[in-house]
């Protein structure tokens, strides 16, 4: 496979909740075999649930376009790559949870309980697709619930199923706008803010929202420093001057009270010599 | 060995349980430390995953750099701008800030799951970071803090070579200290700009950086006065009140400028109507409010300013608004748009107050052996008599009381 955009497209309407993704993710990733059942943690990078209509629905990393938790990581020990994943490199992480705090969608997770903790999250099998794979959850899902392929591909397939079954679909591809854009597409047949996925996290791409700050810091630096090291120059050159002139007029001063002094010495010597000549 | 011991026998038994309460302080933090250390971050605090950054990013480190920003106000307008009659208070105020970035360095380590790979920013950037450029710019002012305080050291041992180069040097350094600065006080700030979804409408604005910076430069001079008044008790020694008194105004100047920008950026995202929803995020931010605005009517009345006691309230209240923003925007804030429920363990605050006091005994006990503090002549007969009885007071804990000196001379 190229570096083509990759894409997942989750069909919650197709998906029987067998929970092979799970497994296969957990074998996979070699995580533990005991994971929460009802959410995500650090032991699991994805999970199947149900609504009460009926059908089941997963979450995961959604691998945004733009990502937030890539943005803010200070050592980018997160990375979006070419092909679409999101991937973290745990020698590099610090552990300052920035991410956990800049994901929309709270996705990162943490290992609280070890001394030496790393985030966990999914990283769409990125070994797999560089081996020219499938992700685990993709290549295991009987009923086609869950495929890779091509972004544009995915969004196209995507687009045609919503308009020929109106019926079976919500009118909305979560995942084509929000936060800009993200590599995991979903579909379903409850609307999405029932599924407790959120609405409300906008079509920008969060990481503009800082880099608008960010990449002014070059001219404050320089403007910045021009002015002040300017004002100080100014000021403390006029509190020289000002020091300056006040010790000329001292020195003038100390010169006109020895000019007076020397003055009356002559003055004195003066009527001395005189005051002899006549007496 | 006998010297400690001499001293101890010299101290008053107020000043011995102090000593006390201190020591059981640091053993306990120790102890704590090595709980977290060993045991992980889980063990000892309430974070989770929905409220990964708790009360030790809230208050040590984001509440300790904004308590340190004396530092750089003070040099600010001492070596910039030419008031050299500040010049008194500029050595503990650049120690403080030494002590207090050292802290929040140190804080940053029991927050990092990986604490040992703090130095990584060094050599793996990552530009597009808010946090990267803070790392740098802590690291950086860390450096210069140094520079300013080493002359203390250097004066100790009397080396005049690198002495006279360090003050070849100054303005340059200052210049570095004082853009370090707005720098990162107003990007700890831009660090919530990614948040939009998560930080309630009453603290998350486009201009937050602009207000981190804002609130800094208040707090900064806030600092100068509360610690000038600690510095008086503990080292019985006058107290600048001419100085305090000036620095009060610029203190009053900025926190007019800070609500002022504040609450109209409130009109200007028209989110003005959630002020008085009197939700919990709405109370907040009202007693956030009602703190400035009582320290700033507390300065604008003469007689309270006038006297120590009253310029202390109005500073103490100055730095606990500051602290109670940067605690709204890291925690409480926070909640509602994270679905979390957080309230910091007893042993977080534990491990905070373990860090405040070691820096108070080093303060104390580096001001005891270098020359930090110039020599000071207790405060003039004017100055005492316009004292209200209540500063009297205030800095009656002196060996001699300065009125009875007087008289008896």
């Amino acid at each position: 496979m190229g570096n083509e955009p990759y894409a997942i497209l989750l069909d919650f309407t197709r998906c029987i909740g067998c929970g092979a993704c799970e497994r296969e993710c957990a074998r996979v990733n070699g995580l533990p075999d005991d994971p929460p059942e009802d959410k995500l943690d650090h032991r699991n990078f994805t999970v199947v649930l149900k609504h009460d209509s009926g059908q089941y629905y997963r979450r995961m990393c959604m691998h945004c376009e733009d990502p937030a938790c890539v943005s803010v990581c200070p050592v980018a020990a997160l990375e979006k790559t070419d092909a679409g994943p999101v991937v973290y490199h745990p020698d590099k992480c610090i552990g300052c949870r920035y991410c956990m705090v800049a994901c929309p969608f709270q996705i990162p997770k943490y290992e609280w309980h070890k001394s030496i903790p790393v985030v966990r999250k999914c990283i769409m099998c990125n070994s797999r697709i560089e081996n020219g794979e499938e992700p685990a959850c993709a290549w295991v899902c009987p009923v086609d619930a869950c495929r890779f392929g091509p972004r544009e591909k995915l969004l196209a397939i995507a687009k045609r199923r919503v308009s020929q079954m109106p019926d079976r679909y919500v009118d909305y591809i979560y995942g084509e706008n929000e936060v800009g854009g993200t590599s995991i597409l979903m579909l379903s047949g409850v609307p999405f803010e029932d599924l407790g996925f959120k609405m409300d996290v906008g079509e920008q791409a969060l990481p503009r929202l800082t880099w608008t700050v960010m990449s002014k810091i070059p001219n404050v630096v320089i403007t910045g420093g021009i002015m002040l090291g300017g004002i100080s120059w100014i000021i403390n050159r006029r509190m020289d001057l000002q020091k300056e002139h006040m010790d000329e007029v001292d020195t003038l001063k100390q010169d006109k009270e020895n000019w007076e002094l020397e003055r009356e010495a002559l003055n004195k010597k003066i009527r001395d010599l005189e005051g002899g000549r006549h007496g | 060995m006998a010297e400690l011991i001499l001293y101890w026998k010299g101290l008053s038994s107020h000043r011995k349980s102090l000593w006390l309460i201190a020591s059981a302080i640091i053993v306990m933090g120790l102890g704590l430390s090595v709980w977290r250390f060993f045991f992980g971050l889980g063990a000892v605090t309430n974070l989770s995953d929905e409220f990964p950054w708790g009360f030790w990013i809230g208050f040590d480190v984001m509440g300790g750099v904004a308590l340190a920003a004396g530092g750089f106000t003070l040099c600010l307008l001492v070596y910039i701008f030419g008031y050299h009659q500040y010049h008194s208070i500029v050595r503990p105020t650049v120690l403080t800030a030494f002590l207090g970035y050292l802290l929040v360095a140190i804080g940053l380590l029991y927050d990092l799951g990986k604490f040992y790979n703090i130095w990584h920013p060094l050599v793996m950037w990552n530009p597009h970071s808010v946090m990267f450029e803070v790392a740098w710019c802590v690291m950086l002012y860390l450096t210069v803090l140094f520079l300013e305080f080493v002359p203390i050291v250097l004066e100790k041992f009397n080396l005049q070579t690198p002495l006279k180069l360090l003050r070849r040097l100054s303005i340059p350094i200052v210049l570095a200290g004082v853009l370090l600065s707005v720098l990162h006080q107003s990007s700890l700030g831009s660090l919530f700009l990614i948040v939009p979804n998560k930080l309630h409408n009453l603290w998350y604005t486009p201009i937050l950086p602009l207000l981190f910076f804002l609130s800094a430069i208040t707090v900064g001079p806030a600092m100068v006065i509360v610690e000038s008044f600690f510095s008086a008790r503990i080292f019985r020694r006058g107290l600048e009140t001419a100085v305090l008194y000036d620095l009060a105004r610029f203190m009053q100047v900025g926190m007019l400028v800070y609500v002022a920008v504040k609450i109209q950026d409130l009109f200007v995202r028209g989110v003005w109507d959630q002020v008085f929803a009197f939700d919990a995020e709405s109370i907040h931010f009202l007693i956030e409010m009602a703190i400035l605005f009582t320290a700033m009517i507390m300065i604008a009345i003469r007689k309270v300013r006038a006297c120590p006691a009253g310029l202390l309230t109005a500073a103490g209240l100055v730095v606990s608004g500051v602290v109670y923003n940067r605690f709204n925007v890291s925690w409480a804030g926070m909640l509602e748009g994270t679905g979390a429920s957080y309230f910091p363990s007893w042993q977080e605050v534990g491990i905070s107050l373990f860090l405040v006091t070691c820096g108070i005994v080093a303060f104390v006990t580096i001001s005891k052996f270098f020359p930090v503090f110039p020599e000071l002549e207790e405060p003039s007969r004017e100055e005492w008599d316009v004292m209200c009885p209540a500063g009297k007071k205030l800095l009656g804990d002196r060996e001699s009381d300065p009125e009875e000196t007087r008289k008896a001379s």
